[in-house]
């Protein structure tokens, strides 16, 4: 139970998945928020619509995954660093999750390293595809891992071979 | 002998609060002294490395540490010559006549007598008592994220947490940024107190948060070494059997703040035990103006909350100091987008608390 481990339930991850039918289709944000506390950046960095105005600024953010582009504009805009994009179509067995990483040393391009889940347990080997860090994203930087597409739901963390 | 000084507004802490304070008082045409210990305006929003959460208005998605520097660009554009802070200088004492006693730079004391004194001093960190408490190595929460943050000092390398509301979950994550390990966050609680998206955080980077735990004690021959935990059951006692010994070198608490009212019980304001809004608070109408007409409060002096609501208290209390000396301009217009703001703030679930706490100091039960 979330309020209970910090961990979400299987339920309330399933509630926020998009459709296979969209997955299919492309990159799509993932809104891992599941209490409604009193914060909206979210909702203004999405200029796609996909983020619903919010009536009480403690609304929950929902989404129209088939309004969504996956261009990942909310992630770093996210105080608390709950925004994802996945990507079903990166190839036959690997699609890609882009996550907000706010530590240093920022991992290399094409490092390997070991995906973790919302509990921290390691669960696959996952590569670095990209590394984001623009002065827009205001020091929450945007890491890229290619994931075997089965965890791609479950992958929220990593970290690097070798300690930390 | 030291000359009286005559501001029309003095406020004292230049935390969120003051700061946003001096914001309104000086955009109403006041001339403002805001006088602060420290040696830099901001407060602890000094260390908070953190995003904030709230509304655009008061810097939702902005980090705690660079807004500061956004209130004073913001006086620098109203009107630097009706600001003057006054750092490295702590209120000592508020007088009958409301002179207000400080000490600048531990050396030189001065008296100020200000038309209208707005009190920011914000909180202070609750203790929690246990075997070993007094041992070095056991840290209020805000040390942590001082020695971390402000000054770029570890203090230590492998650290219990007690307490999972918003301000244990954030300084675990912060310790893990700092490179330090975090065994553990343990809350008496059954429940987690803090935002949840902050407990995700720490649990995603393999931090346990133990609900239902509590520290027995800490132990250690020089400095802590370790400390026994167990769990609670519903009644908050211990459950025999359920030790578990945590070999750490820091215990930090972070077990929630209380108002720091002591400036306004001199000043002989009523106050009130309300614990929803973290103990002994001050009476205050909508224009945050306490049993004092000349004193008005804002920010975690007035309620624990956070500092999204503190600033727009302190704009309230900066607007109303401002206008009860004439500068009247707008005030109406200005009041209303404030209260709405601060309704919108404490509307949801996590605002039920201040909800309730605010009625009840109202209410008068």
């Amino acid at each position: 139970m979330l309020e209970k481990t910090g961990v979400p339930d299987p339920e309330q991850v399933k509630d926020i998945t998009p459709s296979e039918e969209r997955l299919q289709k492309g990159p799509v944000v993932i809104v891992e928020c599941f209490q409604n506390i009193p914060c909206d950046p979210c909702r203004h960095a999405c200029r796609q619509g996909a983020i619903k105005e919010f009536e009480d600024i403690n609304d929950l953010p929902e989404v129209d995954h088939d309004l969504c582009n996956g261009c990942g504009l909310c992630i770093s805009e996210c105080p608390g660093l709950a925004i994802f994009v996945i990507d079903a179509t990166y190839s036959e067995e690997e699609g890609l999750v882009k996550m907000p990483y706010e530590y240093l040393p920022l991992p290399e391009e094409n490092e390997e390293v070991t995906g973790t889940d919302t509990e921290g347990r390691p669960i696959c080997s996952a590569r670095v595809i990209k590394v984001q860090n623009a002065k827009a994203l205001d020091r929450t930087p945007v890491v890229t891992l290619a994931v075997p597409r089965q965890h791609l739901m479950k992958v929220r963390s990593f970290v690097r071979k070798g300690g930390e | 002998m030291t000359s009286l000084q005559k501001p029309e507004i003095a406020i004292v802490g230049g935390g969120p609060a003051g700061l946003s304070a001096a914001l309104s008082a000086v955009r109403q045409g006041a001339e403002v002294m805001l006088i602060d210990r420290d040696p830099a305006l901001g407060g602890q929003l000094v260390k908070q490395t953190h995003m904030f959460f709230g509304s655009r208005k008061e810097y939702a998605a902005i980090r705690g540490i660079d807004i500061p520097g956004k209130l004073m660009a913001a006086l620098e554009e109203e009107g630097p010559e009706k600001f003057k802070p006054l750092l490295d200088t702590t209120v000592l004492g508020y007088y009958d006549d409301g002179v207000i006693l400080a000490d600048k730079e531990e050396e030189q004391a001065m008296l100020i007598k200000p038309q209208k004194t707005i009190i920011a001093t914000g909180a202070a960190e609750k203790m929690l008592p246990f075997p070993g408490n007094d041992l070095p190595g056991v840290y209020g929460a805000g040390a942590v994220q001082t020695l971390m943050n402000v000054y770029g000092i570890k203090p230590g390398t492998r650290v219990l947490m007690i307490g999972a509301g918003n301000i244990g979950l954030i300084v675990s994550y912060q310790l893990l940024q700092a490179g330090v390990e975090v065994a553990a966050i343990i809350e008496g609680a059954p429940k987690i107190g803090g935002y949840l998206v902050h407990a995700t955080k720490a649990r995603r980077a393999g931090i346990p948060i133990k609900t239902s735990h509590t520290i027995k004690e800490a132990y250690g021959k020089d400095s802590v070494e370790g400390a026994l935990i167990c769990s609670l059951d519903e009644n908050w006692c211990a459950i025999p059997g359920s030790d578990l010994d945590m070999k750490v070198d820091v215990i930090c608490l972070a077990v929630g703040l209380t108002p720091q009212t002591e400036l306004l019980w001199q000043a002989g304001c009523e106050q009130k035990y309300i614990p929803e809004l973290g103990g002994y608070v001050p009476l205050r109408n909508e224009k945050m103006q306490t049993s004092l007409p000349d004193l008005y409060v804002a920010g975690d002096v007035a309620c624990i909350e956070e500092a999204g609501s503190a600033m727009v208290e302190g704009k309230i209390a900066g607007l109303y100091a401002a206008a009860d000396l004439g500068y009247a301009e707008k005030v109406e217009e200005r009041y209303t987008s404030y209260y709405r703001e601060l309704e919108e703030l404490r509307a949801g679930p996590t605002g039920a608390k201040i909800r309730q706490g605010l009625s009840r100091l109202n209410g008068g039960v």
